[in-house]
């Protein structure tokens, strides 16, 4: 997006200039400008909430916009993603102690006998910079897995990713499993991954299939926003 | 026919069909992965009723589209031919493929992916040990820069290597044909994605057997 970011100096920048600055280095790839840059916002006196939404899920959620639309590929989303998570680094201990805002809590995971995690680690980052605190299991995960982890703290979402036609309908047993334990209705079950669609979510049982990051974050807030008006009814 | 084969082509546009067939010709619609090996099986076998035509190898980086483009194709060809067998497997379409070709009452192959016929469908899913493996096939050995290193940003950005290749732990290549150049190349491969390597002759595997049940 920048031709000429040798010639700009971050700590120069307004807050407007350094934030609209940000959005072009997270488009870019340009991880050491952006912890920079959240460093200089942070010295400003910003809460760190707000260097987190204004700064990078805003930029993230250009990329993703670029990303549906053809514009960008993986190979950018990666780079995207990886100056997104040097921000969140530094930001991640310090939104704690600043008491953000917190929308719900998620555990995701990569099916068993599947170890792709592109999609989910991509989830995971745009589910934490929207609020969310989520608890990821990696990859390779056999039922077992969802179920200690959804037993061990209270959490409102599951998330399950797998990248074959071969893994995929491992979401089933998981879910049916839930169903059998009488906890299905406990939480809201989201699936995304390649060869994942609507109709594939809705037949194993699902609430909802998501075919991006930025969808996943979206669905889970509609469902949390569902939640608390259930709650208060 | 073997002389229009371009493996570049093959990747970025397919192969098209042989013009105006003459009298209850066969369709082979394939995914250009396969074009070599498909007209080596026809030789092989004689089975020279059967007319091949491919669609670009690299729709396989965008899954979502290959159902699509496979119905365009058939309807595109099916007045023409007395049969049309559409060689792909599942190929990540999580059985949309199978669900459109019911619905076109056409044949296809039977399998996840290449990765698995050319193994043969059994003794693929018997591996419960390899999770952790990436295969290539003779193809993707020829077209592993265009298919995989530059489409993946691998090119202009090496550093993302860990985030696509970081859970793997050895290349498998899957052998079609006994090629010492593409074997060196493969083990080259192994080494630049900082994998375990190993080799495997398939042979056609059940490609083979599906198109001689076929015919």
């Amino acid at each position: 997006m920048s031709d000429d970011l040798d010639d700009i100096i971050l700590a120069e920048l307004s807050d407007e200039e350094l934030t609209l600055q940000m959005h072009d280095d997270l488009y870019d790839g340009l991880k050491d400008e952006i912890e920079e840059s959240v460093h200089i916002l942070l010295g400003r006196g910003w809460m760190p909430y707000d260097v987190l939404t204004k700064a990078l899920v805003e930029g993230m959620r250009i990329v993703g916009i670029d990303f549906r639309d053809g514009i960008l590929f993986v190979p950018e989303v990666l780079l995207a993603a990886g100056a997104m998570k040097g921000g969140m680094i530094i930001l991640k201990p310090l939104l704690a102690e600043t008491g953000a805002p917190r929308m719900g809590k998620m555990v995701i995971g990569t099916v068993k006998g599947d170890i792709h995690d592109i999609g989910k680690n991509l989830v995971t980052m745009m589910m934490e910079g929207a609020g969310f605190e989520v608890k990821d299991l990696g990859i390779n995960n056999p039922v077992e897995n969802y179920l200690e982890a959804l037993e061990s703290e209270e959490f409102d979402i599951l998330g399950m990713s797998a990248l074959l036609t071969t893994t995929m309908p491992y979401m089933k047993v998981v879910i049916d499993t839930m169903v059998e334990k009488g906890m299905r209705d406990d939480y809201t079950v989201i699936v995304g991954g390649a060869p994942l669609n609507e109709e594939f979510a809705r037949a194993i049982g699902a609430d909802a299939y998501c075919r991006d990051a930025a969808v996943a974050v979206e669905t889970a807030k509609e469902f949390m926003a569902k939640k608390h008006n259930q709650m208060t009814a | 026919m073997a002389a229009r084969i371009d493996d570049a082509a093959l990747t970025e546009r397919g192969l098209d069909a042989p013009g105006d067939p003459i009298g209850g010709r066969v369709l082979l619609l394939a995914c250009g992965a396969l074009a070599r090996e498909v007209l080596a099986v026809i030789k092989i076998n004689r089975l020279s009723h059967m007319d091949l035509t491919c669609l670009p190898a690299n729709l396989h980086l965008y899954p979502e589209k290959i159902t699509e483009r496979v119905r365009e194709a058939v309807l595109e060809h099916r007045d023409h031919y007395r049969q049309i067998f559409v060689l792909y497997a599942d190929c990540g379409t999580g059985g949309m493929l199978q669900k459109e070709c019911e619905a076109l009452g056409v044949k296809m192959l039977a399998g996840p992916h290449c990765y698995s016929f050319f193994e043969g469908n059994e003794t693929f899913a018997a591996h419960d040990d390899e999770i952790t493996a990436f295969y290539l096939t003779d193809f993707l050995v020829r077209q592993f820069e265009a298919f995989f290193w530059k489409p993946m940003g691998l090119d202009r950005h090496p550093e993302l290597l860990p985030m696509y290749f970081g859970n793997y732990e050895k290349l498998v290549y899957q052998a079609q044909t006994d090629d010492n150049t593409l074997k060196e190349l493969a083990k080259t491969y192994a080494d630049r994605l900082g994998l375990a390597y190993e080799y495997r002759f398939t042979g056609y595997g059940d490609l083979a057997k599906s198109l001689r049940d076929f015919s």
